[in-house]
């Protein structure tokens, strides 16, 4: 496919895999995370990882709209489809997100909620037109690529006085999310989790520009260069990185220069800047409270804001204890150190966030790179249940017993609190 | 004869005149209750639309069943059930897909398909006119394929306890002597095959689905799969599986056969046919082409030795036109699926989790 194949070419990748292993320090180590989901499942998908000298190593950052969304705010959107009867619009990767009480908007749906898949927020729009007699309510989530559409939903249903329109505005902005890793203690005071430099966001950075990024470069002293969503972008992007921390620079570069300009684009903040304001604070997953990390819909817009509109309070829920998906989405932990990964949370029954979207870390290993795995983790069946027959597992010789392990049995599950 | 016995034709008090019926009006007219009640209305329905379009010598015998001799051999009986939305689509119609569905799963078991019985679910206020389209379209799919639909049922639903029209067919064909096909057989170092693009028929279908109507000349592949699978058996006696990746695509259904037969398998990405149609809309959607539904291809395995006589059969029937070989069986004794990417990588192609959403950034 053109334009896409390009960047996406076997040959290079290889060529530019061996400037990075000639270019990297042997006697260092490269901690770089990639903020982004986009770029985690591309790293994942294409395995980048086979590709990357043993010292260059790739840490996942939060950087997946559905995976930071806090169980609390999932709750209010199922209440309000539930209790409140509106028609509730939401994009298809939260349709899976486990809520509290064994919920999610998917098993709220076959209960009986309207709740709707839609592509765009217009579809939203459209719906609320479509069902004058229906409240209509946008669960709108995602980082700042998001954001401009649900302004010009507000400001459409401003324009058409469509009175049965709301947004539930879950919106959270990058750049704050990158600070408060940075700040965070396992970064800044206690060193577990060496970072040395960024990639940044692809789509965001097509909407807020590459200028916000040069604060951590200034203040934080690491680098960021801002990366395609393509495996040659990702790619491009390391070696530059690994340019940097040679020479002991700190710059925000830009790979993706076919779509990033240092202002962004201006338009889309315009639309951004009259419609929203910043919250003093937000709940993200796995950061916890971050100030100043979201967004909410100007007092001016108020009867178009679900939150005030129906009294939503915001309830905080704890994730499942077994969960590890708070420590994975600060880079603290990877997929494989989680003890239920793969064996009681999968992508058919996802415990954390970090399973239910493909952008997910835990989704995204699990998916593509499961089959790597060391030896623990290949004695636990349930990674490989899917495959087998039932009643196969015990015939099967090459699989390790998965008593051998009493770490990966079920009960982990039942553990208070293991790993921690 | 009247109930006393005398014969109304000789009365000359009462003339015979013609009853007047009105015909089924199929311009405006909608499905109503009185259609499946089993009054005159669903006699009429039945008579002027489903026997005249199936037409044949078992329908015309009007009973509730139909008689038919006993083959000798083995039988395969299969059944699938049709609810798709919208119910036309470039390349068909939920009318044409129920009867090619039905005959692929006959016929990818090695079977020669004989015969199809329908099952219908309609909703009140159906239009009658997308009743006969959909019948007609049935009807003739039937009539190329050479298999004739010899029974069938008719329900009416109340108005929103359907969703238009769901069809449910199944089939029953004759298997031969010596053809032993099924999922369990393919043994590592087997090669697999495919009779052509993958993904056509769910991009047809989702570029009309409601919210995301894009512009795309891709058609439905759906096609009646029973002579092409009848030229594969011929050239290749030994054939291990065959199956039509309907639901899911060529991932699930190489993840089912690896399964079933305790192997793994190993896909080259490059050698996969994708239109690029198909590759650029499933960009765009966060799809993967190796999980959307195809109606008109088939997937094999074969041993290493049958596979160039197995794809130079495939290639010269009109619908494997396209066929390749895109991987190999191996001993896994996880039995998964691996793909080497065109990008130079090893990866998993995983069974679906869910249903396949499009993802949003």
């Amino acid at each position: 496919m053109k334009y896409v194949d390009e960047f996406r070419d076997g040959a290079l990748a290889r060529s530019l895999a061996g400037r990075i292993a000639r270019e990297a320090d042997p006697s260092r180590r490269y901690h770089l995370m990639e903020f982004c989901g986009g770029h985690t499942h591309a790293i994942s998908r294409y395995g980048l990882k086979d590709l990357l000298p043993a010292n260059v190593e790739m840490v996942h950052g939060p950087g997946c709209p559905v995976c930071v969304l806090p169980i609390g705010r999932i709750d209010s959107a199922i209440e309000l489809a539930r209790e409140r009867g509106v028609v509730l619009c939401t994009y298809a990767d939260t349709m899976r997100v486990p809520a509290s009480k064994g919920l999610s908007l998917m098993k709220a749906k076959a209960a009986g909620a309207d709740i709707r898949m839609v592509y765009s927020c217009a579809d939203a729009l459209r719906i609320a037109r479509d069902n004058p007699s229906r409240e209509v309510v946008f669960f709108a989530i995602g980082f700042e690529t998001t954001t401009p559409p649900t302004a010009l939903a507000v400001l459409e249903a401003e324009r058409q006085a469509l009175g049965n329109f709301s947004v539930f505005c879950n919106h959270v902005l990058t750049p704050s999310a990158i600070t408060h890793i940075l700040e965070s203690p396992e970064v800044r005071d206690l060193g577990i989790v060496p970072l040395d430099g960024f990639i940044g966001p692809a789509h965001v950075s097509t909407v807020i520009g590459s200028a916000p990024y040069d604060y951590f470069a200034e203040e934080y002293r690491k680098p960021v260069v801002i990366a395609g969503f393509e495996p040659l972008d990702v790619m491009q992007a390391i070696l530059m990185l690994v340019r940097q921390l040679n020479d002991g620079r700190a710059e925000v570069e830009n790979e993706f220069t076919r779509a990033v300009t240092p202002q962004g684009n201006e338009k889309a903040k315009a639309l951004v800047a009259e419609v929203f304001e910043l919250r003093r604070s937000f709940e993200w997953r796995g950061l916890g409270e971050v100030p100043y990390s979201a967004l909410a819909i100007k007092e001016r817009f108020s009867r178009f804001d679900a939150e005030p509109r129906y009294g939503v309070v915001y309830r905080p829920v704890p994730d499942h204890k077994a969960c590890e998906c708070g420590a994975i989405l600060r880079g603290v932990k990877k997929p494989e150190d989680c003890k239920v990964f793969g064996i009681v949370c999968t992508p058919e029954n996802p415990i954390g966030s970090c399973m239910v979207s493909s952008e997910g870390a835990c989704a995204a290993h699990y998916t593509y790179g499961r089959y790597k795995l060391g030896p623990a983790k290949l004695g636990s069946d349930s990674l490989f249940a899917a495959n087998r027959l039932p009643g196969e597992r015990e015939s099967d010789p090459d699989s390790t017993k998965r008593e051998s392990d009493p770490n990966l049995t079920d009960s982990t599950f039942r553990d208070r609190n293991p790993g921690r | 004869m009247t109930r006393d016995g005398g014969k109304v034709e000789s009365d000359p008090t009462f003339p015979r005149r013609k009853a007047y019926v009105r015909p089924l009006d199929f311009k405006g007219g909608r499905v109503d209750m009185t259609h499946g009640s089993g009054g005159r209305a669903m006699a009429q329905l039945i008579d002027d639309l489903f026997a005249a379009a199936f037409d044949n010598e078992w329908l015309r015998q009007g009973n509730d069943g139909a008689r038919v001799p006993a083959p000798s051999g083995r039988l395969v009986v299969a059944t699938d059930s049709h609810v798709i939305t919208p119910l036309f689509f470039p390349g068909g119609d939920i009318g044409a897909l129920s009867v090619h569905g039905t005959i692929n799963d006959v016929a990818v078991m090695g079977a020669t398909p004989l015969w199809l019985a329908a099952g219908f679910v309609l909703e009140e206020g159906f239009p009658l006119a997308d009743l006969r389209r959909i019948v007609e379209s049935m009807a003739a799919a039937s009539r190329e394929a050479g298999v004739p639909v010899i029974t069938g049922d008719t329900k009416v639903v109340e108005k929103g306890k359907g969703d238009g029209v769901f069809i449910t067919t199944t089939g029953v064909g004759v298997v031969a002597d010596g053809v032993e096909l099924g999922g369990d057989r393919a043994r590592p170092g087997d090669r697999v095959l495919v009779s052509g693009t993958m993904g056509d028929h769910g991009v047809a279908i989702m570029s009309l689905r409601e919210n995301l109507t894009f512009e795309t000349t891709i058609a439905s592949d759906t096609a009646a799969l029973n002579g092409l699978a009848a030229a594969m058996l011929a050239a290749a006696p030994g054939l291990r599986v065959m199956r039509d990746p309907t639901r899911g695509g060529l991932a699930t259904t190489l993840n089912e056969i690896a399964r079933q037969s305790r192997v793994g398998f190993v896909l080259d990405e490059a050698a996969i046919p994708v239109k690029p149609e198909v590759e650029a809309a499933c960009e765009f959607l966060g799809l993967d082409p190796l999980y959307v539904a195809n109606e008109g291809k088939v997937v094999a395995v074969c041993a290493a030795e049958d596979a160039g006589r197995l794809l130079a059969a495939m290639r010269v029937h009109p619908l494997g036109g396209d066929a390749a070989i895109v991987g190999s069986a191996i001993d896994d004794p996880h039995h998964f699926v691996q793909m080497d990417t065109r990008f130079g990588g090893r990866r998993i192609v995983d069974w679906l989790a869910g249903e396949q959403l499009p993802r949003i950034c």
